[in-house]
């Protein structure tokens, strides 16, 4: 079994959902992200996506884009990520990594590339925000080879028809974007949410994260109940930044983050 | 899908204007690099502007429109001073200045309005660069009565105030864009950005041949009219096609317009004129094709300025509207396959040819066009003098006569 498959499978066992913090690599700095990383198991974290920072993050909301804008001017690049969760698996070799981000750099790379290393690194899943099912081909025989999951991304636009072809060939989780809008602005409602998910179920046996606009700790017991894991991204990135002086970390960086993981934590697995 | 006769552009077998094939591809490039959410959307559109192509009364409307409104045909004019000047090939305008609001960009928008409103929807969004999409599309949103959001870089809404004046007139809201360099790339972001979150009753109005499938073929077909036309003119004036036509290209919406009707034609050079800022070796330059490689940025796969990690790097150009570094699909793919050649002209070569132009025509050009002319400069004196060359004039250079005074010296 895959570690995403293990650590799912185990929270079942527990009967409850998953939460799912999300870092941007190198924001503010290789080193901060790196010990973040390495700090939220600890703190509740029970899969973790991490963010490559891309020039022109189009579906991601200003608190996002400013971290993208953050890491790269600290010298993020795709080969600096991996190395980080290289870092990360010498400690950790358990909780599942999914990276999350755009094509270009990737293709960039080379896609076969990226995935063999990728793997090699110790990277669990990959979501690709602007690669949908009908340009998947790129990556997804690198991906099965390499032992990767492509995470595939359903919406409140995508039809029940559309859904069963979309997730006719996932593998490790799905993700569902449960507002039509950028990461970080409004949220989903219990009631949506309760319409949506057995939508998704229809068409698959997988887990389904939900993701966009869950920031309050009520909100992500909501998610990962009525769903399978809660994503939590732009809350814990707009804390970081307010902790930032002049773009650097401060000494209230790490442990406010933390803090806030294990609020979100808690509440998931109240 | 695509197999739906097409009075605008006709599928041809062993042709060169076939494309794109079902992916929505040229070759490799083009394709649908878009978000989950957006791509039943971009199914929808797909389904409508196919249904609208074969629709007769579609193209009734829409030739209403191009004469009435926009006041199409264009003419050709034979620039015979200029060419008296240049003392080779005969020179001719494509006159695309002179359709309603100044520029080629309302051939598309009045197309692609008018698809907009078979699929009920009610808002419009747009990027734009110079300004002179952003004015097309707030004209039409006008004359429709749509509610009208225009997203535009920071450094470009102070580039070019007078545009956004006159969408303000017409009752858009410009947003201004501050992220990145705050030009037509980070436009286009936000613009995306908008569409996604109000998907149910927002059009995503597309300025140039570029983004996800359908848009670089829809938006080609409605500029094609542009070749069309050169073609019945040129054959009515010269008895016989041009040997080269010469466009500027940005995103390279006007250079596909009148390229696509004559990509059979093999006798007839076409060659696209990118902005190559303070040169091409510079690092501040917006030549995609020339000094850029393929990757993916806004849906499409094409040549772009990057980074060796696919990082989008900042374009340069003196001109608002050729500030982008990607460049339409099937630019990309012409290239590759040579049938279309891509050259670089700098900021003061396009000073000089503006001023040239404005001097011999009294024609004052777009800055846009004012880099083709610069090409037409350099290649017309050693042609013969029974050779033809098309340039497309494809906007005025009203919105620019302050960026040029600032760059000679004069303070207006």
């Amino acid at each position: 079994m895959s570690r995403i498959q293990t650590r799912f499978a185990a929270l079942k066992k527990e009967g409850r959902g998953a939460l799912i913090p999300y870092l941007q690599a190198c924001d503010p700095d290789y080193d901060t992200s790196l010990e973040l990383l390495r700090a939220m198991p600890a703190a509740g974290a029970d899969l973790i996506e991490i963010g490559v920072p891309f020039s022109d993050p189009s579906a991601d909301g200003p608190t996002i884009q400013a971290a993208a804008l953050r890491g790269l001017k600290a010298g993020a690049t795709l080969g600096r990520v991996l190395e980080m969760v290289r870092a990360f698996r010498e400690t950790d070799n358990e909780t599942p990594i999914v990276l999350m981000g755009y094509l270009n750099p990737i293709d960039s790379y080379g896609p076969a590339e990226f995935c063999f290393d990728s793997a090699q690194a110790g990277v669990d899943g990959i979501i690709v925000v602007d690669m949908p099912t009908e340009e998947a081909d790129l990556l997804d025989a690198h991906a099965r080879e390499a032992g990767l999951d492509i995470i595939s991304l359903v919406a409140p636009t995508t039809s029940n028809s559309r859904l069963f072809h979309v997730l006719r060939d996932a593998s490790g989780f799905v993700y569902y974007v449960s507002i039509t809008g950028i990461t970080g602005t409004n949220s989903a409602s219990a009631a949506d949410l309760e319409k949506a998910l057995p939508r998704i179920r229809e068409a698959t046996s997988l887990p389904v994260a939900v993701g966009f606009g869950i920031s309050t700790p009520e909100q992500a017991r909501t998610a990962s109940r009525i769903g399978d894991a809660a994503v939590v991204a732009s809350a814990l990135i707009k804390t970081m930044a307010s902790t930032l002086e002049n773009g650097q970390a401060t000494e209230r960086t790490i442990p406010s983050v933390l803090k806030q993981l294990e609020g979100l934590a808690a509440a998931v697995r109240a | 899908m695509t197999n739906t006769p097409s009075p605008l552009s006709s599928p041809l077998a062993n042709s060169l204007r076939s494309g794109p094939d079902d992916r929505g591809r040229f070759g490799i490039f083009g394709g649908r690099f878009v978000a989950e959410t957006l791509m039943p959307l971009l199914f929808e559109l797909d389904e409508a502007y196919r249904a609208a192509q074969a629709d007769p009364e579609f193209r009734r409307e829409l030739d209403y429109y191009l004469k009435d409104y926009v006041g199409r045909p264009s003419p050709l004019w034979f620039a015979q001073h200029l060419t008296e000047e240049l003392g080779g090939a005969k020179v001719y305008f494509k006159r695309e200045e002179l359709n309603h609001t100044g520029s080629h960009k309302l051939n598309n928008v009045m197309g692609q309005i008018l698809v907009a409103r078979r699929m009920g929807k009610t808002r419009i969004v747009a990027e734009t660069g110079a300004g002179q999409h952003g004015v097309a599309t707030a004209t039409v949103c006008a004359l429709f009565g749509l509610k009208c959001t225009i997203y535009m870089g920071a450094t470009d809404v102070e580039r070019q105030k007078p545009n956004v004046f006159r969408m303000h007139l017409l009752g858009a809201e410009v947003k201004p864009v501050t992220a990145g360099a705050g030009t037509l790339k980070d436009a286009m972001n936000e613009a995306m950005r908008d569409w996604v979150a109000n998907v149910a009753d927002t059009y995503f109005l597309v300025g140039t041949v570029a983004g996800p499938h359908p848009y670089p073929e829809m938006v080609r077909d409605f500029q094609s009219v542009i070749g069309v036309e050169v073609k019945e003119q040129i054959t009515q004036a010269e008895g016989r096609l041009p040997d080269v036509i010469v466009a500027a290209i940005g995103g390279g919406s006007n250079a596909m317009g009148i390229f696509h009707p004559f990509l059979d034609d093999a006798s007839v050079r076409l060659i696209g004129v990118e902005a190559a800022g303070h040169g091409l070796d510079s690092g501040k330059t917006a030549a995609s094709i020339s000094r850029g490689r393929p990757g993916v940025l806004h849906g499409n796969r094409t040549y772009l300025l990057q980074d060796k990690h696919g990082q989008i790097e900042e374009a340069h150009s003196i001109s608002a509207g050729l500030d982008y570094p990607g460049i339409g699909p099937e630019h990309s793919w012409l290239n590759d396959i040579g049938r279309a050649e891509y050259v670089g002209v700098t900021d003061e070569e396009a000073l000089e040819a503006f001023q040239v132009c404005t001097r011999t025509e009294g024609i004052i050009p777009a800055l846009e066009c004012a880099h083709g002319l610069a090409h037409v400069m350099k290649i017309a004196p050693a042609m013969a003098k029974d050779r033809i060359i098309v340039l497309n004039v494809s906007g005025r250079g009203d919105k620019d006569i302050f960026t040029v005074a600032h760059h000679l010296g004069v303070k207006l």
